[in-house]
């Protein structure tokens, strides 16, 4: 029987993922769309002011970037497990955090890519300072695949449930503190010409633990869940 | 009165019709906007305090009116398409809300890069722009709720009446420059006064205005006869049309 | 009216008065975007016709695989 490899069995359900992905464009268009649309609310809401906004700018992107990266966890999972290809990778020889870490590399592919790109552009909406512009860039390039593995944890705990969009954000949310904080504070020693390569380090730490260990906890979730 | 323009609500009269006027609209929206951009870009005169810089009106102004024009041509094809269930008049509002959207991004790009010299900032959250922004927003909106429907007919509904809801914002972005006091200059054209600008000026701007007008025409005309030959494939005179043209 | 070239060169024109980059940069993106919505639109229209020729392949071999089989 032909045995096939953990590579093939990776770049497989990557290439699936990233095709569906494709097909339905709503799917990265949507989140990112609230992510605009969100960054435009706050300075509606708190005034154009320009030195107001230059202060929370950081703040504001990561925060929208955090709730754009839940609303589009949701569907990672949830095609999958209706339709019963989930279990089908569940009980496939390959190891599930295997091809778990496939599936949430192509929805960083798909979300987190496109956010960052944008990123700068809503930089300047808010006016946000001129040095911290590579901080930005340099956060949200570490951070966002955080937000999708963190996130996939979740998302795997509550995919079995009809109504689990909501206690998702339940779930996660706390787990984001950590990165929104560093990110942030990144950002903000940027803006003031100080160093931020410590910050920097914790998050790249950050990455690197949650790549070794999300994929672990995903698969346990998935099979608790799915029970 | 109306009875001769019945005959088009068939999908293959609107074709043929459409497809005898696009010549018409791209050969004089190229002719208009080439003339205009090169009249602007090197003939027009010096401004006195901006420089060169002015330059951009010739791109900012037919964009951003432009894009405001089409927003109110789609919401008007959506209420005909939901008052009087002609779905042509549904395809027409589709096909024409992905040119009204890139209008609008170059209306902010060429804002955007005409405010940096001027005003020292890339962006303001004026009333004016904030409006463009908005607008923007509906487009992607109505753009993103068409695509989202498999049946066509209901994603047409739905986005249609999404469409027609938001032509509120257009009178708020005419009248934003009155109604506030902002950094935007005032309106550059007004119709009926007397206008400042010199003709050389005037006259470029003018016909960039309708040149894009002209484009907007064409190149929906063109997503337009795409999206009827879609719907209608099942449809002889549409088979006939493919058949032949795969024989040539 | 008077119409007169108002650069005194082509680098002068260019240059714009030291606003090239805004300059080019808006009729650098309009004439891109513009053209990209051309040629969407166009191959928009190509793919239909292909995809309904497509289509009509496949009916004209069923109804021949039909007719042979019966």
């Amino acid at each position: 029987m032909r045995q096939i490899s953990y590579y093939q069995a990776f770049s497989s359900v990557l290439r699936r993922d990233l095709q569906i992905a494709f097909r339905h464009r709503g799917d990265i268009f949507n989140p990112l769309m609230f992510f605009v649309m969100v960054v435009t609310l706050f300075p509606l809401g708190i005034g154009p002011e320009p030195n107001t906004l230059t202060r929370i700018a950081p703040g504001i992107i990561w925060v929208a970037a955090l709730l754009s990266a839940m609303l589009s966890l949701e569907r990672l999972f949830k095609s999958d497990y209706n339709d019963g290809s989930l279990e089908q990778m569940m009980l496939s020889p390959q190891p599930l955090s295997l091809m778990v870490l496939a599936k949430v590399l192509a929805h960083w592919l798909v979300t987190g890519l496109p956010l960052i790109f944008i990123a700068p552009l809503l930089a300047v909406l808010l006016h946000l300072d001129e040095n911290s512009y590579g901080a930005l860039m340099a956060t949200l390039a570490i951070g966002t695949p955080i937000l999708s593995l963190i996130g996939a944890i979740g998302v795997a705990l509550t995919v079995g449930l009809p109504k689990g969009g909501v206690l998702l954000s339940l779930l996660i949310l706390p787990l984001y503190i950590p990165v929104l904080i560093f990110a942030t504070s990144a950002i903000d020693a940027a803006s003031m010409n100080m160093p931020f390569g410590g910050h920097l380090a914790i998050l790249a730490a950050l990455l690197i633990g949650s790549l070794v260990l999300a994929p672990v906890a995903i698969s346990a979730s998935l099979r608790v869940s799915t029970n | 009165m109306w009875k001769w323009l019945h005959p088009y609500a068939q999908p293959e009269r609107a074709y043929h019709l459409a497809g005898s006027l696009f010549p018409w609209f791209a050969v004089l929206a190229i002719a208009l906007i080439s003339i205009g951009t090169i009249w602007g870009l090197g003939f027009a005169p010096t401004d006195y305090q901006q420089g060169h810089s002015y330059r951009i009106i010739f791109l900012h102004v037919p964009s951003a009116s432009m894009s405001m024009s089409a927003y109110m041509a789609m919401a008007i094809c959506a209420f005909i398409g939901l008052v009087w269930q002609i779905k042509l008049a549904d395809i027409a509002a589709a096909a024409i809300a992905p040119i009204g959207a890139v209008l609008t991004v170059i209306a902010l790009i060429t804002g955007a890069a005409w405010g940096k010299p001027m005003w020292g900032a890339w962006w303001v959250w004026d009333a004016r722009l904030t409006s463009e922004l908005v607008l923007l927003f509906l487009y992607l909106g109505v753009i993103a709720l068409y695509a989202s429907f498999e049946d066509k007919v209901m994603a047409a509904k739905a986005a249609g009446i999404l469409a027609v809801v938001g032509v509120i914002n257009l009178p708020i972005i005419k009248y934003s420059v009155e109604w506030w006091n902002t950094l935007h200059q005032p309106n550059a054209i007004t119709v009926g006064k007397s206008n400042s600008m010199p003709p050389e000026m005037l006259i470029p701007l003018l016909l960039n205005i309708f040149g894009f007008a002209m484009m907007i025409a064409a190149l929906s005309i063109l997503r337009f006869r795409a999206e009827v030959l879609a719907r209608n494939s099942m449809r002889p005179w549409v088979r006939a049309m493919v058949a032949e043209e795969t024989k040539a | 009216m008077n119409l007169t070239f108002q650069f005194a060169s082509l680098s002068e024109f260019i240059d714009m008065g030291g606003y090239a980059f805004y300059v080019w940069l808006s009729y650098g993106s309009a004439a891109i975007a513009f053209a990209a919505l051309t040629y969407n639109s166009v191959r928009k229209r190509k793919a239909v016709l292909a995809d309904i020729a497509k289509k009509q392949a496949r009916e004209s071999r069923l109804r021949q695989h039909r007719s042979q089989t019966q």
